[in-house]
């Protein structure tokens, strides 16, 4: 049975000015038990917004517009909050947040902070058998037991982050949010704390929901990846397709800012343009104005999502031409084009590395 | 009834000594601050006059019981001594029979500072507490919920605002009579305003802290997350409102003992500063003025000491800074 199933989710932000700003628009995607989900995308794609409106933590002015979400067959949107906090938060599904360190409440141990979400969560544990689960947890990943009469202070940044993941799984929810859980850290650190999350998750038999911006993460971790390009997602399907065979233009594009460890002496290609204002966006294709394949009807028509191989989606209307695009994706002078209605272009936002 | 193999009354002693090594721990904050121990040592001893220092008898059913026999005071504060000759001991200096000398009744200023501890530590405590325990509530709330709460919170709290002290006291007491009860209402009703307005803006920056989103995700309920997540992260500026309200309640009172609207029986350290001053006795009888001033400032002092130390207690982060 599927586990977490999200049709046509639309999150709107009003702004100050009364504009609505699209951060999520016509969502879908579904996760199977067990599942690594990675959702990738630019800063300001939409990403955060759509985990968000999973566990409901939307900020005042976001609301959910329309569309449905569903865990285990059960309407998640039109829960009660006192449904949903007895129900679906942490219990079902938890979330790791950016920056654990913050995450924390500073007045309280790590361990009571664990103690009280078990406690709370599961009647009639008491708090020295939750407190004993809490020193389980940490010793699963890798802290010393000792420590979680520590307060969150007292910690290093990949620890804490650590420990966020032992609060995490302290109920063995079914689905882990996890919010660019490696961002904040060093490369080592992340690197370590990526195995711990992988290992965790397999071990506690969990699905996750991995968002981040670095393809190299997903490529790694996930069984599935989502790109999203302005509140949408572009294309979607098995970590496999989506790195050596993607049909979408920004796919191949993202593909190409990130450095290829086979590959010697490499420049890496970047994108020219900047994500789409996503208040009013208009008909067409969001990722026209910086697409160099973007012909008229991609400026007219919004495309919608077509299935190529079994599971993967994308939304394109030239992703058949598949070869082609590839092709020309790997050359450097494609993505030199201006882009279109901004006049600024013309000075090639071309970022060279080399090493 | 069912057997209970563990009546709830045998965990007691185990649940008692596990709170009382809580607490200790807790207070372990005192060790080696000096200012804190100063604060404690201060308080303690004023308390400690305040309940000795003069017997406290209670009547029950028209029987009285002495609650408490033992006077620190050495005289009854209201009697006025003679001397050898029948003259009335006026604005006496310090003498072995009255170390404190006597005041412009010939009473003995000592006992009245000793007796006068324990109405300034009922208003200070009593007012303080009460009057941050409700502006920490509303501010907690009016920021927490946001929206038409907060407006309607925070229009009462300017309307409080708006009350000056001496004239609404002044009233409150003509209208409802002398008694020291009105005194800690009308000291209550102005001091509220002023920690709400601190807590709430707090709070507002609190809310939108990570922990809290996270507290939210884990699906805590709004009272947890502002009494057990909110509260104790803002709890060290209500301390310090706390010790600010009480040396403003100690000296409320006495202002209102000045003006003559406290009950007239009462003995307390402003009433005693302000009847000096009445008399005019302020630059000569300096054993009338200053002994009830020291006492008002130890008083206020400790509290404030206390508050110091106490944050500790709430901030981890400050007890692990060396």
């Amino acid at each position: 049975m599927t586990l977490l199933e999200v049709e046509n989710l639309r999150t709107y932000y009003t702004e100050d000015d009364g504009g609505l700003v699209r951060a999520a628009d016509d969502v879908s995607f579904s996760i199977e038990p067990g599942e690594t989900l990675g959702l990738v995308g630019e800063s300001g794609s939409g990403k955060t917004t759509i985990a968000k409106s999973i566990i409901r933590l939307l900020a005042d002015n976001a609301e959910i517009v329309d569309g449905s979400i569903t865990h285990r067959g059960t309407e998640i949107t039109d829960l009660s909050k006192k449904a949903l906090n007895r129900e679906i938060r942490w219990s079902e599904i938890s979330m790791i947040p950016q920056n654990a360190m913050n995450a924390f409440d500073p007045v309280y141990t790590v361990g009571e902070q664990i103690v009280e979400v078990i406690t709370v969560h599961e009647r009639g544990t008491s708090t020295a058998e939750a407190m004993e689960r809490a020193r389980q947890l940490f010793e699963d990943l890798g802290i010393d037991p000792d420590r979680v009469d520590d307060y969150p202070h007292q910690f290093s940044g990949g620890m804490a982050q650590r420990a966020m993941i032992a609060l995490a799984l302290a109920l063995n929810p079914s689905l882990i949010l996890a919010d660019e859980p490696t961002t904040a850290l060093d490369v080592v650190i992340q690197d370590r704390i990526l195995e711990t999350i992988k290992r965790m998750q397999e071990e506690y038999d969990s699905a996750m929901i991995l968002i981040t911006h670095d393809m190299s993460v997903v490529a790694e971790t996930c069984d599935r990846i989502a790109v999203v390009y302005g509140g949408r997602i572009v294309e979607i399907g098995d970590a496999e397709t989506i790195i050596d065979d993607p049909r979408h233009p920004y796919t191949l594009g993202l593909r190409n800012a990130f450095p290829d460890i086979t590959a010697d002496d490499q420049a890496l290609i970047s994108i020219p343009g900047t994500p789409p204002d996503l208040v009013d966006p208009g008909e067409g294709c969001r990722f026209a104005p910086r697409c160099p394949f973007a012909d008229e009807e991609c400026w007219e028509v919004t495309p919608h999502p077509v299935e190529y191989e079994p599971g993967h989606l994308v939304e394109c209307h030239r992703a058949d031409e598949k070869a082609f695009l590839q092709a020309e994706a790997e050359k450097r002078e494609t993505w030199l084009g201006q882009e279109v209605g901004d006049p600024t272009a013309d000075r090639a936002p071309v970022e060279e590395v080399d090493d | 009834m069912a057997t209970r193999t563990r009546p709830g009354w045998r965990d007691l002693p185990e649940k008692l000594s596990s709170g009382s090594r809580w607490i200790a721990g807790k207070f372990r904050v005192f060790e080696g601050d000096r200012i804190g121990q100063t604060g404690l040592v201060l308080l303690f001893g004023i308390i400690l006059i305040g309940i000795f220092g003069r017997p406290i008898t209670l009547d029950l059913f028209g029987m009285s019981q002495t609650l408490q026999p033992f006077s620190l005071a050495p005289y009854d504060p209201s009697v006025s001594h003679r001397g050898p000759d029948g003259r009335l001991l006026r604005l006496e200096g310090p003498s072995w029979a009255h170390p404190l000398g006597t005041n412009h009744l010939g009473r003995d200023v000592l006992s009245r500072v000793i007796v006068g501890a324990r109405v300034s530590l009922i208003v200070g405590t009593i007012a303080a507490f009460m009057a941050v325990f409700i502006g920490t509530n509303i501010g907690l709330t009016a920021a927490y919920f946001g929206g038409w709460v907060d407006d309607v919170l925070m229009r009462i709290t300017d309307i409080a605002y708006g009350l000056p002290f001496l004239p609404f006291a002044i009233v409150l007491l003509a209208i409802m009579g002398q008694s020291i009860y009105w005194i800690i209402f009308a000291i209550v009703i102005i001091l509220w305003r002023s920690t709400a307005r601190v807590i709430r803006s707090q709070v507002l920056s609190h809310k939108n802290r990570p922990y809290v989103e996270s507290a939210e995700a884990i699906g805590a309920s709004n009272l947890r997350i502002m009494y057990i997540h909110i509260l104790p992260n803002v709890l060290p500026l209500a301390f310090l409102y706390a010790a600010f309200a009480v040396g403003y309640a100690v000296i409320a009172e006495a202002s209102l003992s000045f003006l003559g609207f406290g009950p007239p029986e009462m003995i307390s350290w402003g009433g005693m500063i302000f009847t000096a001053f009445n008399q005019d006795a302020i630059r000569q009888a300096w054993w009338w003025v200053f002994p009830p001033g020291l006492m008002i400032m130890f008083f206020v002092m400790s509290v404030f000491f206390i508050g110091r130390t106490l944050e500790m207690v709430v901030n981890p982060e400050l007890r692990h800074r060396e």
